[in-house]
């Protein structure tokens, strides 16, 4: 807002005034005409729901069944359910081996494809088109790749002289496949690091060509920091949406009797927040599990931001 | 809303277009540029192969889907007209299509409307609303899947589609955001111009800040679009009906039921046209819309 750059400092009350006093123009009730679906969306859709959800976590919600207040049984629950604790370590261990996964796999195209003169644009669309794909598709496609005794991955393995583990039904290799497969879809990370890299102003390269730094040296000193805030960024991005992946795990090994021992592997968070609600209509202890995911995701990203303080370099003066 | 992930930590995005869009030309000598051009063309066999696996095994009879044979030896394309014969698949698809494309059109108007407030006017309470706006991008969808539940239940509308589309009437955070950065881009005089020529606010709106803004607009739809289509998670929560089911509930129905786990037989060759069928729409989208995928990714920080 304006207030006063020029202007000497004003007391809070004229500034209160001051800024109460817009309410009186035309263009404040047309801004607010403009933004009132949005206000209207929030206060119903979100807010609202936000608070309910604090209040249905306190309660043993069912739909069905007779509600009462069980104030932090809930909570005390989940701390105690074993298969939180399953759900949550699956969790971070799936994002924890996805979001380097698909960094590193991303930077690494994109700087291939940039040196590669225009053809670059042909093969940015192929690398582009899987994530086009529906996460079910994707899931199903994974089904079938990685089957342990007929799925091609295997197959291919076996030409290499390697033994394929059971990667749909061996625990340990679940999550590592679905990893896999998520890679797969890397395009759109991809894309965010080509922009980022075009960016980069050529003279530093040449700079450092001519101080005779090596091209790991370049790379180390001159790409990384120059593209810092786009990687940070995807990280994120890519951290949020790893911890909150359903779809293809579910697709996979969840719904309609497709159950066996090897879905405990991939259980994820909000798969098992998705069963308690609308398979057990347990939502009291839903929105529960819901909050501890909300506060989960805020600490994790909080860290982030903190880290990004000492690895992000903004080049020029960033507003 | 659900199935959208940004922040509000956003990298400086520049409004749409503007970034550089040629290549450098490549470096070094000819034997290393010829020593990346295979070996992208090495990957990108990686990354197309199992699209032409999923064709060739979708021609195929049951025993030799899993040949791994990119041309089928033997040819049966009569899977496709099984498919939709087992399945109300073509009830699936136009469901697909009408959810996604009311989706999409409702989300990109109202959130042009709202981002055309936030980016025209300046009032008291803009920056802490718009702050707001930001904010709700990193609330997990979980926090309010099940009250928003309880209200479309209370409503008497689980098991319609109405669930899937109408929150989208209210705009969103990411298409908001994105919009109101192409507004700003927008010089002032135009819109002082119209204002002379006896606009009020909302034609100026309409006449002058929408066409200029197409190119985002047909960002936010296309998203939008995709990302409809891609939804299993709402269609799971609010569709009981085989009749009411989008393409990707449809196709887990068919997983489910055809694949080893739940009792079939393992007919992998419908359960493989079935997810040809529901990808090649958004492969046609982005043969369309290609350039708007890739701007709208790289200048709004949005992964797919």
């Amino acid at each position: 807002m304006t207030s006063g750059s020029t202007t000497p400092a004003l007391g809070p009350r004229e500034r209160a005034q001051r800024w109460a006093s817009g309410f009186r123009k035309r263009e404040t009730w047309a801004a607010y005409a403009f933004i009132a679906p949005w206000i209207f969306g929030f206060l119903v859709f979100t807010s609202g729901p936000m608070v309910a959800s604090f209040i249905l976590s306190l309660t043993d919600y069912s739909i069905i069944e007779q509600t009462s207040y069980v104030g932090r049984d809930n909570y005390s629950e989940l701390i105690h359910d074993p298969k939180v604790r399953k759900a949550l370590a699956n969790t971070l261990i799936f994002t924890v081996m996805l979001v380097p996964a698909t960094m590193i796999v991303a930077l690494g195209l994109a700087m291939i494809l940039l040196r590669v003169g225009r053809a670059g644009g042909f093969f940015r669309t192929v690398f582009y088109l899987p994530q086009m794909t529906p996460p079910v598709a994707v899931a199903i496609l994974f089904l079938l790749f990685f089957n342990g005794s007929f799925g091609v991955i295997n197959r291919g393995l076996e030409l290499l002289g390697l033994p394929g583990p059971f990667w749909t039904t061996d625990p340990s290799w679940v999550k590592p496949g679905l990893v896999i497969m998520s890679v797969w879809s890397v395009g759109g990370t991809m894309v965010i690091y080509l922009a980022a890299l075009k960016s980069v102003p050529q003279q530093l390269y040449e700079a450092a060509a001519m101080d005779g730094a090596s091209s790991w040296r370049r790379f180390r000193d001159v790409t990384l920091p120059m593209i810092s805030s786009a990687l940070f960024f995807t990280f994120i991005i890519l951290t949020i949406s790893g911890l909150q992946a359903f779809t293809e795990a579910y697709t996979a090994f969840f719904g309609l009797g497709s159950e066996s021992y090897s879905s405990e592997a991939a259980l994820f968070y909000v798969i098992y927040l998705f069963r308690q609600a609308f398979e057990f209509f347990r939502m009291g202890y839903a929105s529960a599990l819901a909050w501890l995911l909300f506060v989960v995701i805020m600490v994790v990203t909080l860290i982030q931001t903190k880290l990004s303080k000492r690895f992000v370099f903004y080049y020029g003066d960033k507003k | 809303m659900p199935s959208k992930t940004a922040s509000a930590t956003a990298a400086p995005a520049p409004p749409l277009g503007r970034q550089r869009r040629g290549w450098p030309r490549p470096q070094g000598t000819l034997a290393t540029r010829g020593l990346f051009f295979a070996v992208l063309l090495g990957l990108s066999v990686l990354f197309i192969y199992p699209f032409v696996w999923a064709i060739s095994a979708s021609l195929k009879p049951r025993e030799h889907v899993f040949d791994n044979r990119l041309i089928p030896e033997v040819w049966q394309p009569s899977n496709y007209t099984e498919v939709w014969d087992i399945a109300p698949v073509l009830t699936w698809f136009l469901n697909s299509v009408y959810i996604g494309v009311l989706a999409a059109a409702t989300v990109t108007i109202s959130s042009a409307i709202v981002a055309f407030g936030f980016a025209y006017f300046r009032f008291p309470g803009r920056n802490a609303l718009f702050g707001l706006v930001l904010a709700t991008m990193m609330l997990p969808a979980a926090v309010t899947m099940i009250p928003v539940y309880l209200i479309w239940n209370e409503l008497g509308l689980v098991n319609t589609q109405y669930p899937l589309w109408v929150m989208n009437l209210f705009g969103s955070a990411f298409y908001i955001f994105l919009l109101r950065q192409f507004f700003l881009g927008i010089p002032r005089e135009l819109f002082e111009a119209a204002r002379m020529d006896g606009d009020n606010f909302f034609t100026m709106f309409w006449r002058i800040a929408m066409p200029l803004a197409k190119p985002a607009l047909v960002v936010a739809f296309i998203f939008e679009l995709q990302a409809s289509w891609n939804d299993l998670m709402r269609p799971l929560i609010y569709l009981r009906d085989d009749a009411l089911f989008t393409l990707p509930l449809g196709l887990k129905t068919i997983l489910d039921s055809f694949g080893q786990g739940g009792g079939g037989e393992g007919d992998y060759q419908i359960i493989i046209a079935a997810l040809v069928i529901s990808t090649i729409p958004m492969i046609v989208i982005f043969a369309l819309f290609q350039r708007y995928f890739l701007e709208g990714i790289a200048t709004s920080g949005r992964k797919g």
